[in-house]
This record gives C-alpha cells, sequence and structure tokens, in this order.
C-alpha cells in the first residue's frame, strides 16, 4: 500500500514526469488548459463553428469531446485509474459507457420523435 | 486422493487475504458505488437532453440566464464565474490527489494540511453554488406569462437588450390586498402579489414607444423572435396573464419552467454531493489529526474518499458543459 507504482507519463510519453505531486500540477494545467477553451469558445462562438454536424452545432459536438477529455484525465491520473490493474478499469469504464450510450441513444431519439410531433398543425401553442 | 493439490489452491486463492483486481475491498467497492451514482447522474442528464430536444425551438439560453458575477453588479459576463467554480473544484481535486500521495508516504502533517484546502475548496465551491442558485431565484428583469404558459420578455428596440418591468411599468396605488388565511372563510391564504399587476405592465408599455417584445420561439438563426410594436402590444393585451420574476420551480422568467426544474434537481443534486462530501471530508481529515490512520498503518482511507471526491469534480465537468455551454 505504502509504495504503489505509479505511471509518469502523459500523451503516451510525450510528457514524462519526475514524480507524482510534479505529474498532478502537470493534469491541473492541462485540465485548466481545457477550461479556458470550453470558455473562450463559449464566449466567442465562431461563426464556422456554428454549423450543423448530425443535427447538432460543430461547437457543441467540441464542447463535449472537450469534456470528455477532462473526464478521461480525472478517471485516470486523478483517481489513480492509470495505475489500477486493466481489467477494473475495463469493468468500471465500459460498463458506464455502454450504458449511457443507450440511455442516450434512446432518450435523444425518442425527444426528436415527439419534438416533430408536437409541431403538427393543429396543435396550438402560441397563446 | 489428491488432497495435497486441493490444499495448496486453497491456501493460495481462497485462503484469505487476496486482493481481486489487486484492490482492496474498501476501494471495490467505491468504485462499485461510484458506478452506480455516476449512473444515475447520466441518467437525470439525458433527460435533461431530452427535455432540451423535445423543445428545441424554445429553450432558454444559459448564456443569457446565468450572466452574474458577485461584486460586478449590473455587468453581464456569461459563464466567467460558472469557469471560476470549475476552476475552484479542480484546484480542490489537485489538493486532494496531494493529500492522497502524502498518505502514501505516511507524512500525517501534510495529509492534514491538503485535506483541510480540499475542505476550503468544497466550501467555496457549494457557496458558490448557493449564490448562483439565489440570484437565478431572484431573477433580474422580470417577464410575463401568457394564458398558454409562454414567457414575454421586454427588450429596448434599439439595444435590443432586455428591459426590468421597474423601468417602465406603471404602479398605481390599487385596493388589491394580499389574502391571508386569518380573513377568509377557509384556513388557506395566496402567494404574495407580484408587485405589479398585467394591467400596469400594459399600461406602463402602451407609455414607452421603445420597447419591444421578445418571445421564446428561436428563428432560423437560433435567436429569439422579436415582435413588432404593434404584434408586441396585441400579443401583451391578448395573451398577458401574469408577472414572472425569476424562477423556481413553477415559472421561469427566462422561459421553459422545465430549464429551472432541471437546474434546480441536477446541480442541486451534485450540491448535496458536495456537501456530504465536504463532511466526510472533515471526519477524515479529524482521524488524519488523531492520528488514526498512523496506527492503522496506512491511509487508505484517505485515497477512497479522494476517490469520491474526484468523482465530484467528475460530474461537474459534465453539468458545466450540459447546463452552461452545449
Amino acid at each position: 500500500m505504502s509504495h504503489q507504482v505509479h505511471n509518469l507519463e502523459l500523451f503516451r510519453g510525450l510528457i514524462k514526469f519526475k514524480n507524482i505531486t510534479q505529474k498532478i500540477w502537470g493534469v491541473l494545467i492541462l485540465l485548466s488548459i481545457v477550461t479556458l477553451v470550453e470558455v473562450a469558445l463559449g464566449i466567442f462562438k465562431p461563426e464556422i463553428l456554428l454549423l450543423y454536424f448530425l443535427n447538432m452545432k460543430i461547437l457543441n459536438w467540441i464542447f463535449i469531446s472537450l469534456t470528455i477529455v477532462k473526464a478521461y484525465y480525472i478517471t485516470w491520473d486523478f483517481m489513480h485509474m492509470r495505475d489500477e490493474t486493466k481489467t477494473l478499469r475495463r469493468v468500471v469504464v465500459w460498463t458506464f459507457v455502454f450504458l449511457v450510450l443507450y440511455l442516450v441513444f434512446i432518450l435523444v431519439q425518442e425527444a426528436g420523435y415527439i419534438f416533430d410531433q408536437g409541431n403538427i398543425d393543429y396543435i396550438k401553442k402560441d397563446f | 486422493m489428491s488432497s495435497a493439490v486441493s490444499v495448496s489452491s486453497k491456501e493460495t486463492t481462497w485462503g484469505g487475504g487476496n486482493k481481486p483486481l489487486r484492490t482492496s475491498y474498501g476501494k471495490a467497492m467505491m468504485w462499485f458505488f461510484l458506478l452506480s451514482d455516476g449512473l444515475s447522474f447520466s441518467g437525470f442528464l439525458a433527460a435533461y437532453g431530452f427535455a432540451r430536444f423535445r423543445f428545441l425551438d424554445s429553450w432558454p439560453k444559459a448564456d443569457e440566464v446565468f450572466t452574474h458575477v458577485p461584486f460586478l453588479h449590473g455587468q453581464e459576463l456569461p459563464m466567467i464565474y460558472v469557469a471560476f467554480m470549475t476552476f475552484v473544484l479542480i484546484m480542490s481535486s489537485v489538493t486532494m490527489v496531494l493529500a492522497v500521495d502524502a498518505g502514501h508516504q505516511m507524512k500525517q502533517s501534510k495529509v492534514a494540511f491538503y485535506m483541510l484546502l480540499t475542505i476550503f475548496g468544497g466550501l467555496i465551491f457549494v457557496g458558490s453554488q448557493a449564490w448562483e442558485w439565489s440570484t437565478f431565484i431572484n431573477g433580474d428583469y422580470g417577464a410575463v406569462k401568457t394564458k398558454g404558459g409562454n414567457i414575454l420578455q421586454f427588450i429596448d428596440s434599439h439595444s435590443h437588450h432586455r428591459v426590468a418591468l421597474d423601468d417602465f411599468a406603471h404602479k398605481h396605488h390599487s385596493d388589491r390586498i394580499q389574502h391571508e388565511e386569518t380573513n377568509g372563510l377557509w384556513f388557506y391564504d395566496e402567494g404574495t402579489l407580484p408587485t405589479y399587476s398585467i394591467e400596469e405592465v400594459i399600461e406602463g408599455m402602451e407609455a414607452s414607444p421603445n420597447i419591444l417584445i421578445r418571445t421564446q420561439i428561436l428563428d432560423e438563426t437560433g435567436e429569439k423572435t422579436i415582435l413588432s410594436r404593434e404584434e408586441s402590444l396585441n400579443t401583451l393585451r391578448a395573451n398577458g396573464k401574469s408577472i414572472v420574476t425569476g424562477a423556481n420551480l413553477i415559472e421561469n422568467e427566462y422561459g421553459m419552467p422545465l430549464f429551472a426544474d432541471f437546474f434546480f434537481f441536477i446541480t442541486g443534486f451534485h450540491g448535496f454531493h458536495v456537501f456530504s462530501g465536504v463532511i466526510i471530508n472533515i471526519i477524515i481529515f479529524f482521524n488524519v489529526i488523531l492520528g488514526t490512520y498512523e496506527k492503522r498503518g496506512h491511509y487508505e482511507m484517505v485515497e477512497k474518499v479522494g476517490l469520491y471526491w474526484h468523482f465530484v469534480d467528475l460530474v461537474w465537468v459534465f453539468v458545466f458543459t450540459f447546463f452552461y455551454l452545449v
């Protein structure tokens, strides 16, 4: 317990840290940069990113991807998932990913359907 | 009888003291809990996504709702304060990892110090969230609700900025007295009377020619529809029913009441997690001070609580994206 082995690499070995403390600060800087990019995009909303891709603005796809990037580093480095066995990682992450993908697919799909139904002419909403 | 073989396998595999997946029992159970808790939050956020796609053409815009920063009254600064809250939570996650690491090195005072910083971070976050809630509940401009439950907001015809009801509604001294339960036949009262009646708002609007109405329906470019002066007056006269200031579970001056419901429910559930996390951190902090883990010989408890704390941070990252950014 007392001397756990830590993987001190980020980006598949592109950045190597000397000790765990240094790596944590590295991850903090990374997460802060990602958050700053998100906030900047959210405030300025570049025109080109407001185009639609797969029924959603490109900007929103970027936000969701960046969030998953942040979630990855929080889980892998703050929660030390990187240092756990491969099986534990898979048991936790895959279970979650499969269930959530299914849930999101089914709800968003249904919402689209109900949205279409709600816009039938004879249903009056504007009063 | 091959007893020798079975005995030895009993000792290695079933003899106790094993850690499946090289994880202690407590840590495995913490992951188990976090996985199920994560699925709860996913359910809530997916339900939010459902509501949003279902009302895709009239959903409120978060950067018009959350524009406030403490001590900077009257300035519209969307996202700045939430970004600060996100940073506070990530920072407190960092101090938590540092506490866990100090625990691995068996440095008692260092663990206590970092735990304390984590607790402060958590308190700042919960406080910020309370402030955010109170500004949202109090609202800023006020709006009119129509008979159909739609929200009509008032904007200036030149700047297209929202105009507060206070700025144009004509206040009369009306005889309308709040009904209290002591006065009536039966023991019920009515809610607080709104500051203005709908007639006073209509009158004020007629008197100020530079005010237009904005509905919640989004046009092709994703902007809210602005009615012409004539349409504005007609809509207000024909459909206006009551005054809405701020947001609660029934009404929301920024648009869909469902937006407020999800906001209160999801950020409330998350805030409750942060709050309980702070309480657990405080308990562990005192255990560290008292030397409980020093006696136990390891600081695994700090690690387990740390997992919970990081999870709270993890959930916030998603809440941040889906409520404020997307």
